[in-house]
């Protein structure tokens, strides 16, 4: 199933690549959906514990080794995040094409389908080593779509993506190495699995693990969009297409998240938890602190929404320092987060692209204007800020409970006045976008239609933030459950907390 | 000569280097230092026989290959595109950078001598050597302002962090290894791609012109 879902995709961009320039325009960004339902079904069967041979694949799997692709629980969830997230971007992906018929969209097409290969990837590896292999894969094939306007910030926002991107996960390879190391020096050949790891965690080397850990934080935090690493943030989500934007705040922080999470199980049954939670707390609260200064006075929407996507990775990060009764929280986070931060992305690109501009000082009465978009994007706001009846209310409050729970008062305050104070910052922004009377020149005179294909996939989108904030149906509860008792779980001699 | 103290003179060379590269003036020779770094850092795992193994040749071969002849080439040819005209200042001189390069080396000499490394890794300068290339690298990074010096930079970086991998033979198997090298290969791909629009758009390629999205 592994292979499967890793090439598949990867099989796809090279058909992508291989339609003729200029005819096969039109048609080629259909390979999204057909990709992205093969994916979703690919899943199902996954996650209802079905293999290939159940399906008469079999053969498929030949000659995959067993403990380098392994879909551990947190992993199923990121799998099933990203997977939706994906399925409803892809139909937005042709529908936005559509208004781009003047543009090549060779590359662009080929480098969005590897970057589900690459994310499947990431979701997969159970080796340290892959993991990083594919985290770098999912920031070399987003840096052409982050460059597919072709503009001067583009470029620059391009490069500033790259080279930040670049040195911070270079710093997780250290990181990765040093964990290495922390076998070698206590003198095991065990592999870089997480079995590996986990099996021998109380032997290994401890300053080793402490250091592998602050360099892996920073380096998979930069992924991530934790501040202070987050910088490249609101250049790239701001100069991106929105679908783009979509599935990077959605998909590649996502996937950094759960690469985090398995480092962390490991250092904390190294016997370093009380470290690791005291540094994930700190970048937490620091992110949610640099997020709402950053979008008390931010004008321009779409850069509005990279903060938020800092704001959201602390609070991840957050639910991670705090364990045990936080991670159920956490867990429903990534679902929720992601799917809003898919309806946010979505409507702010049918904004922009109706305006020709992305600052509310021309971005004026999106109601009237705009009457669809303008409804998601102000629902999806009220979504992210975590006001019920929507899913970020349901995950936010459970993090929330899990901090008193633990006796956290402290941090538990502290995230509810952040919270609050980001409630209001954004609201500003977001108001002045969607009330008032819509500029006569802006845009041209010309109707703005909005089509099924760009309204549709945020709508449904939507929806399911909806839905999982009234009733989190019992398979989807079981995952979760699955994930934090995993992630609580401390392997050992006499523990056996792999499932 | 026994195995430690050849090893040893390599890395006194690598080191040497790290100080060539931040004292060199023009660009091409920068990234000739860098390439003729990653060529001898390709090699040092000849000098551990017991590992010579169809793998570890392979990654030898490969290692070499790609640091000391693709990425140049890659670099050499968005350079030759670029029709530089003239360097650029960086942010501290020359001078005083190499002397801050020697002061890291000093500090990662001292700061290694702290961390505790498995019997056999304790006469190699493995992970001084390691931490003060990739400081180096920070120094390149962050004081250069063209974008090719600053790809140099995140190379020496990767040199660094390649040192530290010579202790994990055993324990990385040889699919990662080459991983890691091809994402380092088709990262320096995309990056000399963007430089060269960077260079089309702005007719330069100091970064500093790269500042319109801020808040």
């Amino acid at each position: 199933m592994a292979l499967c879902m890793i090439l598949l995709p990867l099989l796809m961009a090279a058909i992508a690549l291989l339609i003729p320039v200029g005819r096969g325009r039109p048609w080629r960004p259909w390979l999204f959906p057909l990709t992205a339902v093969t994916q979703m079904t690919l899943v199902v069967i996954t996650l209802a514990g079905g293999t290939l041979t159940g399906i008469g694949l079999g053969w498929l799997d030949a000659g995959v080794s067993g403990d380098w692709l392994v879909l551990d629980p947190p992993g199923r969830i990121v799998l099933l995040q990203v997977s939706v997230l994906y399925l409803f971007c892809s139909f937005y992906a042709v529908g936005y094409l559509r208004y781009r018929k003047e543009t090549a969209n060779r590359v662009f097409c080929a480098c969005l389908l590897a970057f589900l290969g690459a994310m499947n990837l990431v979701v997969w590896s159970h080796h340290l080593g892959v993991m990083w292999v594919a985290v770098e894969a999912t920031t070399l094939v987003t840096a052409p779509l982050i460059y597919f306007r072709r503009t001067r910030e583009s470029i620059e926002a391009t490069w500033k993506y790259l080279l930040v991107g670049s040195v911070g996960i270079a710093m997780a390879l250290l990181g990765t190495y040093f964990l290495a190391y922390s076998l070698v020096h206590v003198g095991l050949g065990a592999p870089l699995t997480m079995e590996g790891l986990l099996a021998h965690a109380p032997q290994l080397s401890k300053p080793w693990v402490q250091a592998a850990f602050v360099l892996l934080l920073v380096g998979y935090g930069t992924k991530m969009g934790l501040a202070p690493m987050h910088t490249w943030k609101p250049d790239a989500y701001g100069e991106a297409p929105g679908v783009v934007g979509a599935l990077l705040a959605g998909g590649v922080t996502s996937c950094a998240f759960l690469v985090l999470v398995r480092v962390t199980h490991i250092c904390q049954a190294a016997g370093e938890g009380v470290l690791t939670s005291r540094l994930l707390l700190f970048l937490g609260l620091f992110s949610m602190i640099v997020a709402a200064m950053f979008m008390a006075a931010q004008r321009d929407f779409k850069r509005l929404l990279a903060y938020s996507s800092v704001e959201h990775m602390g609070i991840l990060a957050l639910g991670l320092g705090l364990g045990g009764p936080a991670l159920f929280g956490t867990m429903l986070h990534v679902l929720t987060n992601g799917l809003t931060k898919g309806v946010l992305f979505l409507s702010a690109g049918n904004i922009h692209r109706a305006y020709g501009s992305k600052s509310t000082d021309q971005v004026r009465g999106v109601f009237r204007r705009l009457p669809l978009s303008g409804t998601l994007f102000f629902l999806g706001f009220l979504a992210i800020t975590g006001s019920p009846p929507f899913g970020p209310f349901i995950s936010e409050f459970a993090i929330l409970t899990g901090s008193f729970q633990l006796g956290r008062f402290a941090v538990g305050g502290a995230f509810l006045v952040l919270l609050l104070v980001v409630f209001i910052g954004m609201s500003r922004t977001v108001l002045r976008a969607v009330q008032g009377r819509p500029p006569v020149t802006a845009g041209g005179s010309a109707p703005v239609r909005e089509t099924l294909l760009t309204i549709l996939p945020p709508a449904l989108l939507m929806l399911l933030v909806l839905l999982l904030g009234v009733i989190i149906p019992a398979p989807l509860d079981a995952l979760l459950k699955d994930a934090a008792a995993y992630m609580n779980s401390l392997p050992g001699p006499g523990l056996g907390g792999l499932p | 000569m026994n195995m430690a103290s050849l090893l040893n003179s390599i890395l006194v060379v690598v080191l040497v280097m790290n100080l060539f590269a931040l004292g060199a003036s023009r660009v091409h020779a920068v990234i000739r230092i860098v390439a003729a770094q990653g060529a001898i850092l390709g090699l040092i795992p000849l000098l551990a026989p017991q590992h010579l193994t169809i793998p570890a040749l392979l990654m030898v071969v490969a290692a070499m290959g790609i640091k000391g002849a693709v990425i140049p080439g890659i670099m050499m040819r968005a350079l030759r595109d670029a029709a530089l005209k003239r360097e650029v200042e960086p942010l501290i001189g020359r001078l005083p950078s190499t002397i801050l390069g020697a002061a890291a080396t000093l500090l990662a000499l001292l700061f290694a001598g702290q961390l505790p490394l498995a019997g056999p890794h304790d006469v190699v300068l493995l992970v001084p050597a390691s931490m003060a290339t990739v400081l180096v690298g920070f120094i390149l990074l962050t004081t250069r302002y063209t974008a090719l010096n600053q790809i140099v930079g995140y190379l020496v970086l990767e040199n660094g962090i390649f040192i530290f991998g010579m202790l994990l033979v055993e324990a990385m198997p040889l699919m990662v290894e080459l991983g890691v090298l091809l994402d380092l290969v088709v990262g320096i791909f995309v990056i000399c791609i963007i430089v060269n629009h960077i260079n089309r758009a702005f007719s330069s390629l100091d970064t500093r012109q790269l500042s319109s999205l801020k808040e």
